[in-house]
């Protein structure tokens, strides 16, 4: 199992460590996998995490101009890491001015991430900061706890509106109630409703639009023939809805959420190099 | 000096006013001389033959609280007198302001021992000095809430700064942070090779953006591990001491887990960080079994030097209750120094920057 990969160029450097950022705040622990092509972060929908689950997915050619990558045998060329991602995040923050970073797998006394950052100084030699982050290697047995979830089947599929102003909105609800409900249908409009013996405060949002999905194999959806006014909702921890839309620093490509009424909402960000799915559970 | 303690200690001498602070668990001192000539006018008040000049202590936070927003001040204060009034207690602060406006602050003190921890930056082994710049580059790679560094010398003369794993903490799980500086990079170097202390950085990042903000080399003295760093920052009108305690070598050294006795040095190769990592750890055991001389600065609150490693350990939580970050740091060294010219160290254990009454 090898893995070494380096990053020169400083835009890249940047967006891979707001990548991380993001993934910092959604998880505390989650997988990292990787393959020849790509690199996955992972979280898996266990109670620890509280029900709520993540998969990241990135093409290594757009961040790193060196990857090498052996993975634990040949027919299974992946490598599987559980790791805390503010440490990467952390290592990452410091090295934004770096002439080149450098991430290796390494062994010394335990599994543990290097990365090395080359720094710029006024002398001779550069500046190197090592970080090593400690890694657990997930073994080939337990790689099916770490599939790609499918797209659940959902009742109504609706882009969201600006991050930026559903950021907003849900951290001010955040101090009245701890779960809010999503409600949206297919003509385009979305709810945000939190209710407490107190209060009650709803946001509407219009004209949102609903993203056109294939459905597979020619088969009804429960999204078609579904009557357009009809609501689907799903009530939900409102920290992780907060915790998704503040590590969002950039505006993504599209933005949009699958609800399946009641039981859980699958929320996807789609980047030009990278895309994220998180799916937060209903509560009971 | 607020980063260090609570307390504020004035002390008038012949040389100029000296401000100085200690923090509670003893292992950490700092001292700010103002040469006479820093002021317009300096009295630091007359002696006799039996009388010294007077000595207080006050709340940080009261004079703190005095100067608490520098931009404001600096358009409007025109001078500054402190006043010492011993007699009515009182330490009087007074700020001539624009158009006519007088500030008066009398801030009660108490009397106090001389506050002086006992080093000598000549019998330091090591000393380094480079601009505060990038010592402040250096330390932001670690996080703010990091307790301890260690720093070290390593091959080809470079200097590396690490932070310190506790020894409760598990290693497979804490994330270790290195940074290596050449040799050119700062503006002496005179280093035992192979030598590392580990101090306290919280206290170090203070004195270190006083040393970015008024653009100072500082210089750090160091020796054996056990032996306290002393920071210096020097200027013409200003002389800063920031004096801390170390961790000293136990024989259980957490930065070693799985050394194998290899004595030989790694040769430097393209890795060279991995294996300056080995070598490192090498001369950390090889150094955890030896014998110190009990050096003659360092005699009084010690604990017995490395003879008997458990009860050093059980001495030193002894001599430094209820502070558990730093309870494996050896208290600072203070001589009870009453006046000056007298040898050093007294009998007796009596610690002199005493903990006033009814201080939380």
């Amino acid at each position: 199992m090898r893995f070494r990969a380096k990053i020169v160029d400083l835009a890249c450097l940047n967006h891979f460590s707001r990548i991380i950022n993001t993934i910092a705040k959604l998880a505390k622990t989650c997988i990292l996998r990787l393959t020849v092509c790509k690199l996955y972060f992972i979280l898996s929908d266990k109670v620890a995490n509280g029900g709520a689950s993540m998969w990241c997915e990135l093409s290594q050619g757009n961040f790193f101009n060196e990857f090498q990558m052996e993975g634990v045998a040949a027919e299974h060329n992946e490598i599987y890491l559980e790791l805390v991602p503010e440490n990467l995040s952390r290592a990452l923050k410091t090295a934004q001015s770096a002439k080149a970073v450098k991430i290796k797998l390494t062994n010394k006394h335990c599994p543990c991430l290097r990365v090395a950052v080359e720094l710029p100084s006024l002398s001779s030699s550069s500046r190197i900061v090592t970080h090593d982050i400690p890694v657990g290697v997930i073994p080939r047995r337990m790689w099916n706890d770490f599939r790609e979830p499918s797209v659940p089947d959902f009742d109504v599929s609706i882009y969201l509106p600006v991050l930026k102003t559903m950021k907003s909105v849900v951290e001010r609800m955040k101090n009245l109630s701890n779960f809010i409900v999503i409600e949206a249908n297919l003509s385009g409009e979305m709810n945000l409703k939190i209710e407490t013996h107190l209060v009650s405060v709803t946001t509407h949002f219009k004209d949102l639009g609903n993203p056109p999905w294939a459905s597979e194999d020619g088969c009804q959806s429960s999204a078609q023939g579904r009557d357009l006014e009809s609501m689907a909702e799903a009530c939900i921890d409102i920290k992780k809805l907060q915790q998704l839309l503040a590590g969002q620093q950039v505006n993504p490509t599209k933005a949009l959420c699958n609800i399946v009424h009641k039981r859980i909402v699958h929320f996807i960000l789609l980047h030009e190099e990278v895309s994220l799915q998180y799916f937060i559970p209903a509560v009971a | 000096l607020s980063r260090i303690g609570d307390e504020l200690y004035l002390e008038p001498t012949e040389s100029g006013l000296s401000l100085r602070a200690v923090n509670s668990s003893r292992s950490g001192f700092a001292s700010f001389l103002f040469a006479p000539l820093f002021f317009q006018l300096y009295e630091p008040g007359s002696t006799g033959p039996e009388t010294e000049l007077f000595r207080c202590k006050v709340h940080m936070k009261s004079f703190l609280g005095i100067f608490r927003s520098l931009p404001s001040l600096e358009k409007s204060v025109g001078k500054c007198l402190i006043l010492l009034k011993p007699r009515a207690s009182r330490l009087v602060l007074q700020l001539h302001c624009k158009y006519g406006v007088t500030k008066t602050h009398n801030l009660a003190f108490q009397e106090c021992e001389r506050l002086q921890a006992v080093f000598d930056t000549q019998r330091c082994a090591s000393h380094l000095c480079a601009p505060a710049r990038v010592l402040a580059e250096a330390v932001v790679h670690f996080p703010l809430t990091l307790a301890e560094v260690t720093l070290g010398t390593g091959p080809g003369g470079k200097i590396s700064l690490r932070n310190y794993v506790e020894d409760e903490a598990e290693p497979s799980k804490t994330m270790v942070t290195e940074l290596w500086l050449a040799e050119d990079e700062f503006q002496s170097v005179a280093v035992a090779p192979g030598s590392h202390i580990t101090f306290c950085l919280k206290e170090f990042r203070g004195l270190l953006s006083f040393a970015e903000a008024s653009n100072l080399p500082l210089t750090i003295h160091f020796d054996e591990p056990g032996r306290p760093v002393i920071f210096t920052l020097d200027d013409t009108v200003l002389e800063v001491h920031l004096v801390l305690a170390t961790l000293s070598n136990l024989q259980s050294n957490s930065q070693s887990p799985s050394t194998n006795g290899v004595s030989h040095l790694h040769a430097m190769s393209d890795d060279f960080v991995d294996d300056l990592e080995s070598y490192m750890v090498t001369m950390e055991t090889s150094e955890g079994g030896s014998e110190r001389p009990p050096s003659p600065t360092f005699s009084l609150c010690t604990p017995r030097p490395a003879e008997n490693k458990p009860e050093e350990e059980e001495e030193e939580e002894r001599a430094v209750p209820g502070t558990p970050p730093h309870k494996k740091f050896r208290s600072l060294f203070f001589g009870s120094v009453m006046t000056p010219g007298r040898p050093g160290p007294a009998t007796t254990q009596e610690v002199l920057a005493e903990d006033s009454e009814g201080e939380s």
